[in-house]
């Protein structure tokens, strides 16, 4: 049963196996295990990063295709979440037909790059999705009678899932729709990540890293690459979308900042790489350290400081500002210890 | 009367002003081994290069199981029975042999664009391809990838490819290229196998002379990109253009 649910993919490490469980006990149960409004915030942007880091991997670490557009794809769910709900009102149908248009969205828009760029060379494809994702997120920015330009949309979700939801109390957690918001995240990014866990082991998913391996030689035994990589690029956006319309329903605000910007396309690119490329399970890992870094790394650093304020320049080194160059560092030295990301690692001590 | 499976009218192709294949009209009939020779630069293997789709031609019609295949990818050649091997080694050196041979016969088995059922789950493909493994004796290696393989087993998993696609006409370019002389009978047997299926016609680029008296029922000789003498073994060795042209010398190191 587990070896279905996984597609026969197993972690293939016992320490990798620990963590990852660790990891999936902490966001099934974080309503209940942890305090406060913040914990759970952070739990549900993991989780959305995680379904958004994966899809990102099925694509480069599977297909071995480059692209910056994925927080694009990533905008079309929220977007498309936002101005349902604004122009519907209220209510699940909204939110239904916001992510499913979303995701269409992004779907046709990866078909037109991928089948316009993907037959050249992938270089091209990924200046190509880089070009393209500027000019949406400009055009975003600039047609602010619809998306709202910089300060975004704001707009409201069913109440069921809101705060305001109160439904009694459990295990002396008090239950209210925001809960159960996090649950529909929870549940939505386990489903789909065990389907993207599917699909990298399908036959599908072996011709992808035949064609990461040698796109040459797959052509030649048969398989249109043009095809394979337009598919992969497909699915990752529509998966892409999907995490960005589960982001709009949690926050109930979608800006250019949260979810279209250059930064999340970067903090995408490392959770990758920090994870392990061409693992699912490297995505998992690589969202969890760093949404966790980015969210209390500040805090960690400013008690530090604090700590150490008598002696000379370490607390300057430790100030809450400085935490990008803390993260920088620690990035430089995973991957120069780690080239293969953690999850490589662990199996490949196992190997040895 | 034998069918002709491939047949190439006035092939050219031109790399600026330079005729790599100059106008090669032929025909490969089923049930047959022709063998390519020619000096290096000859354009061996530029015409096999035409003939599979990595180059397209400049002039000329290549007819593959009497359809016009000279605009087709080369993905489509080979779904429509052209299966070639390559001179240098041309693998999926990441993954593991059993996978390498697997995606071949899933290629053949048209269900690489499955996505939901797991790949391990094929139990048919598995087997076709530990088929073909046990033939060329690489069934024990088959967990291993591909990158730590030897030379000499990815020259067999090279065979072990095309086999696994089964195509009507098979294109080997020096397939024992850099083998130890004890490693080579194995893949010209499989060869001979494989010309031993009067269905199939068999295209083969080689230097080495005993290869080609041992396999070969025809020659085909190029130079400077044309088609030079056409004609059973011991014929073409022993015309006077072929001495001069590329034999002779090389029948002194024999």
């Amino acid at each position: 049963m587990i070896v279905k649910l996984l597609s026969g993919d197993q972690p293939r490490s016992a320490i990798l196996t620990a963590i990852l469980l660790v990891i999936l006990i902490c966001l099934a149960g974080a309503p209940f295990i942890f305090d406060g409004v913040r914990p759970l915030d952070t739990a549900a942007r993991i989780c959305i990063f995680i379904l958004l880091v994966a899809s990102y991997d099925l694509l480069l670490g599977y297909g071995g295709i480059v692209s910056f557009a994925h927080t694009m794809f990533f905008g079309l769910g929220a977007y498309g979440v936002a101005l349902a709900s604004i122009h519907m009102g209220r209510g699940f149908d909204a939110l239904l037909v916001g992510s499913i248009s979303g995701a269409l969205a992004a779907v046709v828009l990866a078909l037109l790059i991928g089948l316009f760029s993907l037959r050249v060379r992938a270089i091209f494809f990924a200046m190509i999705t880089l070009a393209v994702a500027s000019a949406v997120a400009v055009l975003v920015s600039q047609f602010s009678a619809i998306t709202g330009g910089e300060d975004g949309l704001t707009y409201k979700i069913p109440r069921v899932l809101t705060s305001a939801n109160r439904m009694g109390e459990f295990m002396g957690t008090k239950i209210s729709g925001k809960i159960l918001n996090y649950y529909l995240v929870f549940t939505a990014t386990l489903i789909l990540f065990l389907l993207l866990l599917r699909i990298v082991n399908s036959p599908f998913g072996r011709v992808l890293q035949a064609i990461r391996e040698n796109d040459f030689r797959a052509e030649a035994i048969g398989y249109r690459v043009v095809w394979y990589r337009t598919a992969a690029t497909c699915l990752s956006a529509a998966t892409a979308a999907l995490a960005g319309s589960l982001f709009a329903i949690w926050l109930r605000y979608v800006g250019p900042d949260t979810t279209l910007s250059f930064e999340i396309m970067l903090d995408i690119l490392l959770m990758v790489v920090i994870g392990g490329m061409g693992t699912m399970y490297g995505a998992v890992i690589g969202a969890t350290l760093f949404i966790l870094a980015q969210t209390y790394l500040q805090n960690l650093m400013g008690s530090a400081s604090e700590a150490t304020s008598a002696l000379p320049l370490i607390p300057d080194l430790l100030d809450p500002d400085r935490w990008l160059m803390w993260l920088g560092i620690l990035f430089i030295l995973s991957v120069y210890f780690f080239p293969t990301g953690i999850v490589g690692r662990l199996r490949e001590s196992r190997r040895a | 009367m034998t069918e002709t499976l491939l047949q190439t009218d006035a092939l050219t192709v031109r790399f600026g002003g330079h005729v790599a294949v100059d106008a090669v009209s032929c025909s490969f009939k089923a049930g047959e081994l022709t063998a390519i020779v020619g000096p290096n630069g000859a354009g061996k293997t530029t015409y096999f290069n035409l003939i599979s789709g990595q180059i397209p031609a400049s002039a000329g019609n290549v007819t593959l199981l009497g359809k016009d295949i000279t605009r087709l990818g080369v993905a489509e050649r080979c779904r429509r029975g052209l299966g070639r091997a390559f001179q240098l080694t041309n693998l999926f050196p990441n993954l593991s042999v059993l996978e390498n041979l697997r995606l071949v016969i899933q290629s053949r088995a048209e269900k690489g664009f499955q996505l939901f059922s797991m790949a391990d789950s094929h139990v048919e493909l598995t087997n076709a391809a530990m088929e073909i493994l046990e033939r060329v004796r690489l069934a024990s290696q088959k967990e291993q990838l591909v990158s730590e393989l030897s030379h000499g087993d990815q020259r067999k998993l090279e065979v072990a490819l095309l086999i696994g696609l089964d195509p009507k006409v098979y294109m080997f370019d020096e397939p024992t290229a850099g083998m130890s002389v004890d490693e080579a009978p194995v893949i010209l047997d499989l060869i001979a196998e494989i010309k031993a299926d009067t269905s199939r016609t068999v295209l083969l680029v080689e230097h080495k002379l005993d290869v080609i008296r041992s396999l070969a029922d025809r020659i085909i000789v190029l130079h400077n990109g044309a088609l030079a003498a056409d004609g059973p073994p011991a014929e073409v060795m022993a015309s006077a253009v072929v001495q001069e042209a590329y034999m002779g010398k090389e029948l002194d190191h024999v």
